[in-house]
């Protein structure tokens, strides 16, 4: 056994708005960048619909993640590293930039200088790539916004593999949800695995998957690995870049910028211990759909003195053990088991979680006999299909799905029977297998989700591995190049100029 | 005068480049990491770059190859295997099928980079001044493959031959010995030790990251520490296996 700790999310979907606030942010702060324009950290999808970019969750196209071989050995579907080295000059597998979308800009300047005319003047867009005039912006990273688009393009979503779709293409029994997306920092990711040049890695103390810039030489074969589709090729700079789950910000025991600015207060952050010898085990397992109780198997109790012996001895920090201990992320995926996995079945081993949303009861008189006799309504009529949701976050396998949901609606019969009707219903938290103080408890963390009980952030304790006195007078965040930014007046190497960065002569805004 | 321009340009400009492109080589690798890629741009337009770039790549690989050992493996050894009239006869052959990939390859690579206009807005001067090289290079190298067999003895092969010994030994010849030479290898050789000299403020500085190290790496993962540091600061990278 090798314990190591990860800095892991869920998000509870149940209560996600769909606002767009963590996009916005996110890219605010790290992607407003040219050669960025077009890449999202994170980006909210609606669902059912085939996202961004297009069909990403159909790797019979992208072929991303990995594949079980016939000897019970995984590898990256893109290919083995001799496969991967052969495709290197031309990658069969990478989508276009219009996969994304062209990023553009208005003719914002023509509102205030065009001549009288007899319409209104407008502002039509414009490439950021060529200048050139865009006709028709024909993607982005939510096009597909509370169910945009005809019903028979949004069926391709390969999350409907198995489910009757047609009736929900009807106004009457149409459903949505919404889904926002970053980089997993998956246990098992096949981005690194993918990547020549060994520039991406998994940082042992904190789990964040990070590309070194310096080291990333654009073989773009990462794009192609994983299959979230979180790795973004720069085309300015000719490097891959991806989420870096705010790690300045995580190791000063702050939540990423995303969480921080949920404004539904859906995203939670803590401490996970995992045994870092079964990752390759749990990532290979026959079954696709064992693959998240595989995954299950290898997070480690962190209540366990077993458990937290042999973490001191693998150097996890007494603080981190003591945020394990607290970590709302090991209660809903361990302890509750109300959030899952995205796409199991990739076999990434993925750390961003989900809690599955619930959904209006599709008869309108069950629901109306919800209320009345306190009795829970089968999950199985909820508006959202569970074998959609299964698909989604289970690799297709109903049955947790329908616990998790059960639980949640445990979770609100009993506190409504509590704070409406002033009972204390056991026999709800029983049916489901719960007590009622953990109800109670999920209520706390995942209901009223207080600020210190979404985010539980140990810090990282650099000061045991750095020498503060020899980072004096460092140039700290640059764009490589140490101190000599290859943006720099004159450049013997061909740096390209970055034209959007002001910040060099101050003006910033 | 004529001396002295060939021995310019066959004796000293050999080792300007030699050292620009080494010198040049380094200071980048040390200094300019970010810089340092392969600058696809296959992400902004796919079309023409999966014929282009393969043909190109593979092409290229194979002449890079072919002059290597051509030029470089003395006389006294491969006339151990075969003569020197074969051995001429195999390098026109091989370097024709290749060189005529390696053309196909590159002209649609050019075409692309001139006019597909998301590729020619984000070209740098660089980009498009080292395909229009390459592209007169391998031109000029196709257009010396009729020069050479005419002259099937393999002569013009062994003076090439002696001249590039001679510069890596830092023997170098009498400049005065290419001087019979055809003009089609004359304006190729020049242009190849262009190609050094222009190399390190290039995109060509990829090939020295050909990453070649993947096949050795021990299983898929990589993993880094700050942790359980021995000695000075820094981050410790490990592979560990069979991830």
């Amino acid at each position: 056994m090798k314990i190591r700790a990860q800095i892991a999310m869920v998000l509870n979907l149940d209560k996600c708005i769909g606002c767009h606030t963590c996009s916005v942010t996110c890219k605010n702060v790290w992607t407003s960048r040219e050669g960025m324009e077009y890449a999202w950290f994170n980006n909210v999808e609606t669902k059912p619909g085939i996202g961004y970019p297009k069909d990403w969750e159909n790797q019979d196209r992208w072929n991303g993640g990995w594949r079980r071989k016939r000897n019970g050995k995984i590898e990256p579907k893109i290919g083995g590293k001799w496969r991967i080295l052969a495709n290197i000059f031309a990658n069969p597998n990478m989508p276009e930039i219009d996969d994304y979308y062209e990023p553009f800009t208005f003719d914002y300047d023509h509102l205030k200088s065009a001549p009288e005319l007899e319409a209104f003047p407008t502002a039509r867009p414009r490439s950021l790539i060529t200048g050139e005039r865009m006709e028709k912006i024909e993607w982005g990273p939510n096009w597909e916004e509370i169910l945009g688009g005809e019903f028979a393009k949004r069926s391709k979503d390969a999350n409907f593999e198995g489910v009757q779709k047609d009736i929900y293409g009807q106004f009457e029994n149409t459903f949505m949800m919404y889904l926002p997306r970053l980089c997993e920092h998956c246990l098992n990711p096949t981005c690194a695995a993918a990547c020549p040049s060994g520039a991406i890695y998994k940082r042992e103390e904190d789990g964040i998957v990070l590309i070194d810039q310096d080291k990333c030489r654009g073989w773009r074969m990462c794009v192609s690995g994983c299959p979230y589709k979180k790795i973004y090729f720069n085309w300015s700079s000719g490097k891959s870049e991806k989420c870096i789950f705010c790690y300045p910000r995580i190791e000063a025991g702050q939540p990423t910028v995303c969480s921080e600015t949920c404004v539904g207060r859906i995203r939670h952050l803590g401490v996970m211990l995992y045994d870092a010898d079964r990752i390759e085990e749990a990532a290979s397992v026959a079954d696709e759909k064992d693959l998240y109780g595989a995954q299950t198997e290898i997070f480690l109790n962190p209540e366990d003195p077993a458990v937290i012996a042999q973490a001191r001895a693998d150097g996890v920090p007494d603080a981190w053990l003591e945020a394990a201990r607290l970590s709302p992320v090991y209660k809903m995926a361990m302890v509750w088991k109300v959030a899952f996995p995205l796409h199991p079945e990739y076999r990434t081993l993925p750390m961003v979680w989900y809690v599955p949303p619930l959904s209006p009861i599709t008869a309108a008189a069950e629901a109306g006999k919800m209320g009345t006799d306190g009795a829970m309504p089968d999950v199985r009529s909820l508006r959202i299909p569970l074998k959609y949701l299964a698909n989604l976050l289970t690799a297709g396998d109903e049955e947790p799905i329908a616990k998790g949901l059960e639980r949640m609606l445990a979770m609100r019969t009993y506190m409504r029977a509590k704070t409406i009707d002033g009972v204390i219903d056991e026999a709800i938290a029983r049916k489901v297998g719960l007590t009622s103080k953990q109800i109670e408890e999920m209520y706390h963390i995942m209901a009223i989700a207080n600020y210190e009980d979404r985010f539980v952030i140990p810090t990282t304790h650099r000061e045991a591995t750095e020498d503060a006195y020899e980072l004096r007078g460092q140039c700290g965040f640059t764009f490589g190049d140490g101190c000599m930014p290859s943006d720099s007046k004159v450049n013997l190497f061909g740096g390209v100029k970055l034209k959007n960065d002001k910040a060099k002569t101050g003006a910033l805004g | 005068m004529r001396d002295s321009i060939f021995t310019i340009l066959f004796v000293w400009y050999p080792y300007v480049c030699l050292t620009a492109f080494l010198v040049g080589s380094l200071i980048r690798y040390d200094r300019e990491q970010y810089s340092w890629k392969a600058s696809s741009s296959q992400i902004l337009r796919r079309k023409q770059l999966t014929w282009g770039s393969n043909l190109f790549h593979f092409g290229i690989l194979f002449l890079l190859f072919g002059h290597t050992v051509g030029l470089l493996t003395p006389t006294s050894i491969y006339t151990l295997f075969m003569t020197v009239e074969l051995k001429q006869l195999v390098a026109v052959i091989a370097g024709g099928v290749a060189g005529v990939a390696c053309f196909i390859g590159l002209s649609l690579l050019l075409h692309r980079r001139l006019f597909d206009v998301r590729i020619r807005a984000t070209s740098t001067r660089m980009d498009i001044a080292v395909l229009i090289i390459l592209w007169v290079q391998l031109t000029l190298g196709l257009i010396t493959l009729p020069y050479s067999l005419t002259h099937s003895d393999g002569s013009a092969m062994l003076v090439l031959a002696h001249w590039a010994q001679g510069i890596l030994t830092l023997h170098p010849v009498d400049a005065s010995t290419l001087q019979g030479l055809d003009w089609p290898y004359l304006t190729h050789l020049v242009l190849g030790m262009t190609l050094f000299l222009v190399f390190p403020f290039s995109r060509l500085v990829h090939i020295w990251s050909a990453p070649v190290w993947y096949l050795g790496r021990r299983g898929y993962q990589v993993v880094r520490t700050r942790r359980v540091l021995t000695g000075r600061s820094g981050p410790k990278s490990t592979h560990q296996p069979a991830e």
